[in-house]
């Protein structure tokens, strides 16, 4: 029976597909069967992200139509064998998806994967509604920024309000993914630091991943950065944010800023 | 700028943090009130924005639920004119 995620964040361009990507990939390279699904409907981007783009033939609301066979509009991932992906649909509009129809196939996608991560859309309304739905536990991904902050905290409230979940009285489990982070720049207090977005979000920590070059490389390419470049900083982190969802007690090391010759001169502590 | 203000920045995340943290009471308090507190805190804000200038948190209203009634309480705070253009406060 599988554990149903979403990733979700409120603000858009935080990182919610990348992340859906990378945790996705790193938690099927454990041999975990997973299910990356795209609730973006009309602006899919998963299936670009993962490289799968040429290959979508079916998509969500065909399966909840009736349309296709679940089977049929899963794509296997060509890396990881146990890694598939549900693309969202390009041409068809957002109120093409239902509760009803969406429930039935998250239904069926328990049955047969270890974890289904439903990649959110941007904003509050429907789609971002329904990608949460039938969530057991949440991912929000936080840059620490304001805007993005103040998102989440939109976020969780509909977390712990508009979920199944929630609506049964049952607790949502809830994480904070930080992503972009930048260890000089909070070192020299120019952007919030963890400790502030924890604190203000009053949740608990998944993961800090770096600002790192190597997100971007991945993403031309079509490839998960846990999979495309497993020893880079963000990768790394991601591997260790998959591990602690599979409840192994990984210690979260701060990402590290090493002061330069400047910075030592003119460089501001943090407060 | 000069040489002068660059070495005096301040550092810009306190400011962020602090900004949040009353931002996000003031959402948090709102978010649990029923639609018909949030209608009428906007439009009363609305009117009294004509002639005053206030900030959202000088206007609270909340609502009581009780068995037989409910009470509305409506609290605005309106600055005075001098501190409100910024002015010395006389004393």
């Amino acid at each position: 029976m599988a554990k149903v995620l979403v990733v979700t964040s409120g603000k858009g361009g935080v990182g919610k597909t990348t992340s859906t990507a990378a945790l996705g990939a790193a938690l099927a390279q454990t041999g975990k069967r997973v299910a990356v699904i795209d609730f973006d409907v009309g602006l899919r981007n998963l299936d670009l992200v993962m490289g799968a783009e040429r290959r979508v033939v079916f998509d969500l609301i065909n399966v909840t139509q009736g349309v296709a066979k679940l089977s049929q509009a899963l794509i296997r991932d060509k890396r990881v064998d146990t890694l598939f992906l549900l693309p969202a649909s390009q041409t068809r509009d957002k109120d093409a998806l239902t509760e009803e129809g969406v429930a039935r196939v998250i239904e069926e996608l328990r049955e047969k994967f270890d974890y289904v991560l439903c990649d959110s859309p941007a904003g509050i309304e429907r789609g971002a509604q329904l990608a949460m739905r039938f969530a057991d536990e949440a991912v929000i991904v936080t840059n620490p920024e304001v805007s993005s902050v103040r998102d989440s905290d939109r976020i969780i409230g509909l977390l712990d309000s508009r979920t199944l979940r929630a609506e049964h009285g049952q607790n949502i489990t809830k994480y904070i993914l930080v992503t972009r982070y930048d260890a000089a720049r909070a070192a020299r207090g120019e952007m919030l630091n963890i400790d502030d977005v924890l604190d203000i979000l009053s949740t608990p920590l998944l993961g800090i991943i770096p600002e790192s070059e190597g997100v971007l490389r991945a993403s031309n390419v079509g490839s998960p950065v846990t999979l495309n470049e497993p020893t880079n900083a963000a990768a790394r982190a991601y591997i260790d944010a998959a591990r602690r969802l599979e409840g192994e007690d990984v210690p979260i090391v701060l990402p590290v800023h090493r002061r330069g010759l400047l910075d030592r001169m003119f460089g501001r502590r943090a407060a | 700028m000069t040489l002068f203000d660059f070495f005096k920045r301040r550092d810009s995340a306190p400011v962020a943090r602090e900004r949040l943290q009353v931002l996000l009471a003031y959402e948090r308090n709102n978010r649990n009130q029923p639609d018909l507190v949030a209608v009428l805190r906007a439009e009363i804000m609305a009117v009294i924005i004509k002639h005053v200038q206030i900030e959202q948190d000088d206007v609270r209203v909340s609502m009581d639920r009780g068995d037989t009634m409910s009470t509305l309480e409506i609290d605005i705070h309106i600055p005075n004119a001098g501190a409100a253009t910024g002015a010395a406060p006389a004393f």
